[in-house]
């Protein structure tokens, strides 16, 4: 390990830490050359997509909610737009809002988890958040603050934090009054000062200089910052292409992922090319659409103007991974901000959901996880039984991106002299943990585009 | 061993979190114990938590908190390592405790299961059944839930620190739901519910919203589900609904049920 440029070289970090699920790391390297990065996703298969056919069509949001424990929002949500899409049903008015209410719940304390538990202490050499709270106890009493908040957004709308019971096809079980919605302002309006103060803190940071070279995908949607709904958007890495847009039925047309090789590697390719999703694509996307008071937030914290850009219809672009935990920070303080506005308007509707009838037919769903874009399509027969399930989640379109963002990093930690099995399993362990990936998420979906053989 | 030394710092006892075939969910609710989180933690060294820390530290260790079923070659080896090394191992969640939603594929043709999910299905390692840990090595304390309790797990924990068994009440969800002044859905609206031969733990959370449970703590320690069935045909459930309905997040738990007359799992050390 003494050369600092070995002639050929296998690396294998075992298991990845501080990221959700189970996944391990292959670098080759050839003289001095990395040859590949791969990821090796370990999760084992749960076939999901399988054992959804038959089900009723009210079942997929508590089912695909059990994918993850971290994102359970996203699964029910995207699910319901599928399958309200299938049935020919529009949610809208103050069901809508309560939606977007609960999502932001998960924004802030997934996205909150992320930025204290596992991002945040690379940045300051710990190797945990107990370590931290050693070093950085107020930042740490103040994440777990911000995110007990989103947590109590959750599980007042939810139930529970992890796989709220309260969400169902139509809208809620239960829609709660004004006055049980009450007690979440004071503490919002206390997570909005943290969520400030989080800002502040991520932006004082050392950002090592990086960029991804994929095409960035979120969706997008008329006057506000897509979280539950919007057209899928591209903003391709080759500024000489335009910005463009597909309808999301056409989604597994343009995002085709294949099983590549033994056990888990993945490709994924959006029209032929490498993308990502997820905070840094969200914030290039809409970055101009966020509140007055996010946009000020991220321009104190060095992000810049997306604004000035705001005609071009492109907003000011993040391309640099390591800073993407700005991104969440500032994406937490507009989730706050959001939550608070949706409560202070809220009115109890009528009747807690609407009727979704089933019927025969494909509806496809998507919206955005705090990690990235998740993709739901259905088919259902006359009886409203679900006879095929595809699942996209954010992690499996992000493998590649962050696989190539692998390879630079480590040829850059090579050319660098940076050549020993601690230093890469340290550097490569950084550029993973900064696309907070997803991992149980993944596994379960290494292949769209099947021939499927029944 | 019993050599006498000089006055050491007290020694935390050493924790270790292990996943298997799950969502992450239980271990989560580790963390999402924010108000006590470093409460444990000044309690137990921390020793092995990858979602959490990335210096895991070898075994043995005194506490070890299983998520996840068994549910590949691999695993069964590593439950086996992983019970060697733990003084006491308790199950968290309805995967490691009843082999949770994924255990579907026991009742299913697994090929099947993999041709529907995967283009190259030789490239996969999987058994054909997703099982509990209990079905592999002994285990000393089974936590239900999908997900878990927050408040359970730090019983348990706290009881495990206090040498004592923990509090984790057998009964079904009717009692909690009572305590809670709820209505009944069922009397009430006609809604199927499987509150009464559900284990409690939740805290009656479906009924509370307005919806009947759906079983995600698995059966409770005593049930009587043929009396259960004749109410929900009456609500409207066919036989296949009132199936799907038992067969789900604790497919195998509640299968042993409606086979043998008691839940597949016990709560090793549980008060009945």
């Amino acid at each position: 390990m003494s050369d600092p440029t070995p002639r050929s070289q296998e690396l294998r970090i075992p298991s990845l830490a501080r990221v959700e699920g189970e996944t391990a790391l292959h670098l080759r390297i050839d003289h001095g050359t990395v040859i590949e990065a791969r990821l090796k996703i370990y999760e084992p298969p749960r076939f999901f997509e399988a054992f959804l056919r038959g089900r009723a069509h009210t079942e997929p949001p508590d089912l695909t909610s059990r994918i993850c424990g971290i994102c359970p929002v996203a699964y029910q949500m995207s699910a319901c737009r599928a399958i309200e899409d299938a049935c020919g049903v529009v949610v809208d008015g103050q069901l809508a809002a309560l939606r977007r209410l609960l999502y932001c719940g998960e924004w802030i304390e997934s996205q909150t988890l992320h930025i204290h538990m596992l991002h945040a202490p690379d940045f300051l050499g710990e190797d945990d958040v107990i370590g931290l709270s050693r070093s950085h106890l107020e930042h740490v009493k103040r994440g777990l603050r911000l995110k007990q908040a989103g947590n109590a957004v959750v599980e007042l709308l939810g139930g529970r934090a992890i796989h709220p019971v309260n969400v169902r096809i139509g809208g809620f079980h239960r829609a709660p009054t004004r006055a049980e919605l009450r007690p979440l302002e004071e503490r919002l309006r206390t997570a909005l000062d943290d969520a400030w103060d989080t800002v502040r803190w991520v932006a004082g940071f050392e950002f090592p200089d990086a960029e991804c070279d994929a095409d960035l995908l979120a969706l997008a949607e008329e006057g506000t910052y897509a979280i539950e709904s919007g057209v899928p958007t591209v903003l391709p890495y080759d500024e000489m292409l335009p910005p463009y847009s597909f309808p999301l039925r056409d989604f597994t047309d343009h995002v085709a992922e294949e099983q590549v090789s033994h056990s888990t590697a993945l490709h994924s390719r959006l029209d032929g090319r490498r993308h990502l999703t997820g905070s840094l694509a969200r914030w290039a996307v809409s970055g101009y659409l966020l509140s007055p008071l996010a946009l000020e937030a991220a321009r104190e914290a060095g992000l810049g103007d997306p604004l000035s850009r705001a005609g071009a219809g492109r907003a000011e672009v993040c391309r640099n991974p390591y800073r993407s935990i700005l991104v969440r920070a500032v994406e937490v303080l507009y989730a706050v901000e959001e939550a608070l506005r949706i409560i202070t308007e809220y009115e109890r509707p009528a009747r807690p959901y609407v009727e979704v009838p089933a019927r025969a037919g494909i509806g496809h769903g998507a919206t955005e996880a705090p990690r990235g874009l998740l993709y739901h399509r259905y088919a259902f027969d006359d009886g409203g039984r679900v006879t095929d399930a595809r699942i996209v989640p954010p992690t499996a379109q992000n493998q590649g991106a962050i696989e190539e963002d692998l390879r630079r990093l480590v040829q850059a930690g090579l050319d660098r002299g940076e050549g020993s099995e601690a230093e890469l399993t340290r550097l490569c362990e950084r550029a993973v943990r900064n696309h907070d990936p997803c991992i149980s998420c993944s596994a379960h979906f290494l292949e769209l585009d099947i021939e499927r053989t029944h | 061993m019993s050599t006498p030394t000089t006055p050491q710092p007290p020694v935390r006892p050493r924790l270790g979190v292990f996943k298997f075939a799950s969502c992450d969910g239980c271990q989560l609710t580790l963390l999402d114990c924010e108000d006590e989180l470093l409460g444990i933690a000044a309690e137990l060294e921390i020793a092995h938590f990858l979602e959490a820390s990335s210096e895991p530290a070898p075994g043995p260790y005194d506490l070890v908190l299983v998520e996840g079923s068994v549910s590949t070659p691999e695993h069964v080896e590593r439950i086996r390592r992983i019970r060697a090394d733990a003084r006491h191992l308790v199950t968290i969640g309805a995967c490691a405790t009843a082999g949770g939603v994924q255990a579907l594929r026991n009742y299913a043709d697994v090929d099947g299961y993999l041709a529907t999910v995967y283009a190259r299905p030789e490239y996969i390692e999987t058994l054909a059944t997703s099982t509990p840990v209990s079905a592999h090595v002994p285990v000393d304390f089974e936590l239900r839930g999908c997900p878990i309790d927050r408040g359970q797990l730090v019983e348990v924990i706290t009881a495990f620190l206090a040498g004592r068994k923990p509090a984790i009440p057998n009964h079904s969800v009717c009692f909690a739901c009572k305590r809670r002044g709820n209505v009944c859905v069922t009397v009430a609206h006609g809604t199927p519910c499987l509150g009464p031969v559900t284990h409690a733990g939740c805290g009656a959370l479906c009924p509370t919203y307005g919806r009947g449970c759906y079983g995600c703590f698995g059966p409770a320690g005593t049930t009587n589900l043929p009396a259960l069935v004749p109410l929900m045909q009456r609500d409207g459930m066919s036989e296949e609904d009132i199936g799907r309905f038992l067969h789900t997040f604790n497919v195998t738990a509640f299968t042993a049920v409606e086979e043998q007359g008691q839940p597949g799992v016990t709560d090793a050390e549980g008060p009945g």
